[in-house]
């Protein structure tokens, strides 16, 4: 019998790619005032197609629109009626999985595993949760018939598109609102299918309108003084250009920002599991994860054998198409975005930590870059300190539980953070000591609309997701 | 009659526990409602605000580790005091703001009042804001509200008491430590205040109470890096846009209040409590 690793590419056509993507504007797809972006495939350099962006004119059209389908329409229509809406759009995400999935991972060069297991699933999953509260909201812990508070803007990243997109929409339409939402330059296409969904549910024109374009149009639609509410996720430093820029507005702002999370490995933990949740927590969408488990501080009395066990698993990932079923790491999803993870890598290596790299074949073009696992990491290093948003895993060890909870909470981020041992206790008293909005115990990477999610620190402030999550979308 | 001399007191900042004197050796005169001389208030400096930062910061693990029943405890305690200082507090209110007799006292009960009411709080936040979520997997997800950290107080500039409690009780009842910048024109009574919190259960550093210019040292706590919140209800209002961008230098959680002061003889809902807590979510697998 032949067991040589045969290619289980899911079929390109399925995505329904055009050639041209349009803004939707006011319920209608038109074309936008900026120069057109051409999204192009990370796992091969290939444009995929081009696309419509706003300009300042654009957006002033969008948030006007908006307005007055928050005044006329959304704002004043019965939750019951609003959560019909929602659920609607929760369904047609769910039929058009397939090619929202293939899609994504065309777009954005993840493994299609994931854009079809977690992606699509879990963004479908979050309209259908929040549809149900837009006429529950007086039992949301805020008071008797809390109102909206008008238009928001949303500027979501690249890392999960559609997921995000739907992480801001949801909690959004549901509590009253009407949106204007920015999805990232170099992945808009999933958000602009979702538009044609929102269309196809007869959703009213204006309640949400999609802008593709650059951190400019950003800029722009979150300084727009149209707008109400304020929520983005991505990097910490634009969440600092954005709070800084709201100082004084008034207007209600959420942030969810990066992260540097400590993945910890106590003696203990059934290690063999553990090392399937440091790899699901670093290498789970090519690292792009703002939670991801990026410093893995494990107790030195199993550190080598922990490190010897990852090693070898990590090198039985598979990195390559993205539209392989097989494949485990997909595409890095930019040149720019490539060369950070470089530089930071490199700096790893200057820096005199012991650099791992999985001797995995990598396609000839596209962003790829083979998973990599660095040791003998201290704290003072970039490597341990910045976020990297890459397969890169930095390795630092612990004796004491007490060591090991400062070196966790030992950055200026708080997003998330995983504990691994087999010991029940020491799980409550080290998820007690985590200055982290998320924590996971014995896994890693979980995501649900019902659990609320955000950070702590300068990871950003607000949550989405669960009932905490409605706070952001209501004038309380 | 007594002919007898008054022993006049100096009025000190309250940090960490103790009663400095400013760093800087400066003071500065407060007057009553008519403009007659009271006291001599130690003017705070920048060196105080990052001191009290300090102070707050090591506080912090201790004050939020506390079992939220014994804080309950010790707040409720404070309650005790503040009533044994009853006549006190009427007589600084009175001096401070101005008005009859009878508004000083109902303003003192409403206080002491409020402060009960916060102090009751303490082990029902996790019960309200808390959750356990329904997840789509075989795992048990709970949310927990958790203390933002070092919150950073402007104080009210017209409510000497009633408006210092009603921002200062929700902030410390939730487990955060505090740095709280007082009314600049009518500190007396949270001076007094800080003499009741020095001989309660409190631990020193929880609450630092720092007199001076609001103007001077806001943006000294607005920018520092070890403050997680600010809550700008006290500050100047053509303040606040310069404090919520240095804020923004580390991502800070601001309470800012627009428009007048608002009117703290209004019964509060859980929106300060809220205001400054984290909300964590806690993951494990369910299995055999």
């Amino acid at each position: 019998m032949n067991w040589e690793y045969a290619p289980a590419p899911e079929s390109r056509a399925i995505a329904n790619l055009k050639p041209n993507y349009q803004m939707f504007v006011d319920g209608q797809f038109v074309d936008g005032g900026g120069e057109p972006l051409k999204s192009i495939n990370p796992a091969t350099e290939e444009v995929l197609a081009e696309v419509a962006t706003a300009n300042a004119e654009d957006v002033d059209r969008a948030v006007k629109a908006a307005r007055r389908a928050y005044d006329k329409v959304w704002g004043k229509m019965p939750g019951a009626e609003r959560a019909k809406y929602i659920f609607r759009i929760a369904r047609m995400i769910a039929e058009r999985s397939r090619e929202l999935a293939v899609l994504e991972s065309l777009d954005n060069g993840k493994p299609i595993k994931e854009s079809r297991d977690s992606d699509v699933p879990i963004a479908a999953a979050h309209f259908f949760y929040h549809a149900g509260w837009a006429d529950k909201l007086d039992y949301a812990g805020y008071g008797p018939d809390p109102k909206p508070l008008g238009v928001a803007g949303q500027v979501i990243p690249w890392n999960f598109p559609l997921l995000m997109a739907a992480w801001k929409l949801a909690p959004a339409l549901a509590c009253g609102n009407t949106v204007v939402l920015k999805p990232a330059e170099t992945t808009p296409l999933t958000a602009l299918v979702l538009a044609e969904i929102i269309r196809d549910a007869d959703l009213p024109p204006g309640v949400v309108n999609i802008l593709p374009g650059a951190g400019d149009v950003g800029a722009t639609l979150t300084t727009h003084p149209g707008i109400d509410k304020v929520a983005f996720t991505g990097s910490t430093e634009v969440g600092k250009l954005i709070q800084r820029s709201l100082a004084g507005t008034g207007r209600k702002l959420t942030l969810e920002l990066g992260g540097k999370a400590a993945n910890i490995v106590f003696d203990d933990a059934p290690l063999d599991q553990a090392v399937e949740g440091i790899v699901n927590g670093i290498f789970f969408n090519q690292g792009h994860v703002c939670c991801a488990g990026s410093r893995l501080l494990v107790q030195e009395s199993v550190a080598d054998e922990v490190l010897e066990k990852l090693r070898h698993r990590v090198s039985t990932l598979r990195v390559g198409d993205p539209l392989d079923k097989n494949t485990d790491v997909g595409a890095i999803n930019s040149a720019e975005q490539l060369a950070k993870i470089r530089e930071l890598s490199a700096s790893g290596e200057e820096e005199g930590a012991e650099r791992w790299t999985s001797p995995c074949p990598l396609p000839d073009k596209g962003f790829f870059f083979a998973p990599t696992v660095f040791s003998q990491v201290s704290q003072s290093m970039r490597i341990a300190r910045e976020e990297i948003f890459g397969p890169v895993l930095s390795v630092l060890t612990f004796r004491t539980p007490d060591e090991a909870v400062a070196k966790a909470n030992n950055t200026p981020y708080g997003l998330s953070a995983g504990i691994w041992t087999d010991k029940g206790s020491r799980i409550l008293w080290m998820a007690n000591k985590m200055r982290a909005g998320v924590v996971w115990a014995n896994t890693f990477n979980r995501f649900d609309p019902t659990a609320p999610f955000g950070g702590y620190q300068e990871s950003g402030f607000g949550r989405e997701g669960g009932r905490a999550g409605l706070e952001a979308y209501l004038d309380v | 009659m007594s002919d007898r001399l008054a022993v006049a007191k100096t009025y000190k900042l309250y940090l960490g526990g103790k009663f400095p004197r400013s760093e800087s050796g400066r003071t500065y005169q407060v007057r009553d409602s008519r403009g007659t001389f009271l006291a001599n208030a130690a003017q705070a400096s920048r060196k105080d605000v990052r001191d009290a930062v300090v102070a707050a910061r090591k506080a912090f693990g201790g004050w939020s580790g506390a079992t939220a029943y014994n804080r309950g405890q010790v707040l409720y305690r404070v309650a005790e005091l503040l009533e044994g200082r009853r006549e006190q507090f009427i007589a600084e209110v009175a001096a401070s703001e101005g008005g009859q007799a009878k508004r000083a006292q109902a303003v003192v009960d409403a206080a002491i009042d409020r402060w009960v009411w916060y102090a009751g709080w303490t082990d029902k936040i996790a019960t309200v804001l808390g959750a356990a979520n329904p997840v789509a997997g075989p795992y048990f997800s709970f949310s927990v509200p958790e203390p933002t950290g070092v919150v950073g107080i402007c104080a009210p500039q017209s409510s000497s008491l009633l408006g210092l409690v009603s921002v200062l009780a929700p902030v410390i009842a939730s487990g955060n430590t505090a740095v709280l910048l007082t009314s600049q024109d009518r500190p007396l009574p949270a001076i007094t205040l800080s003499e009741v919190l020095a001989t309660s259960d409190v631990p020193g550093g929880v609450v630092n109470i720092l007199t001076g210019r609001t103007a001077e040292l806001a943006p000294w706590l607005a920018a520092h890096a070890d403050v997680n919140a600010l809550d700008l209800t006290g500050a100047p209002k053509d303040t606040i846009a310069d404090l919520e961008e240095a804020a923004a230098g580390t991502v800070k959680r601001v309470l800012a209040v627009r428009g007048n002061e608002p009117d703290w003889t209004k019964q509060p809902d859980v929106s300060r409590l809220r205001r400054f807590l984290e909300t964590k979510t806690v993951w494990h697998p369910m299995g055999v």
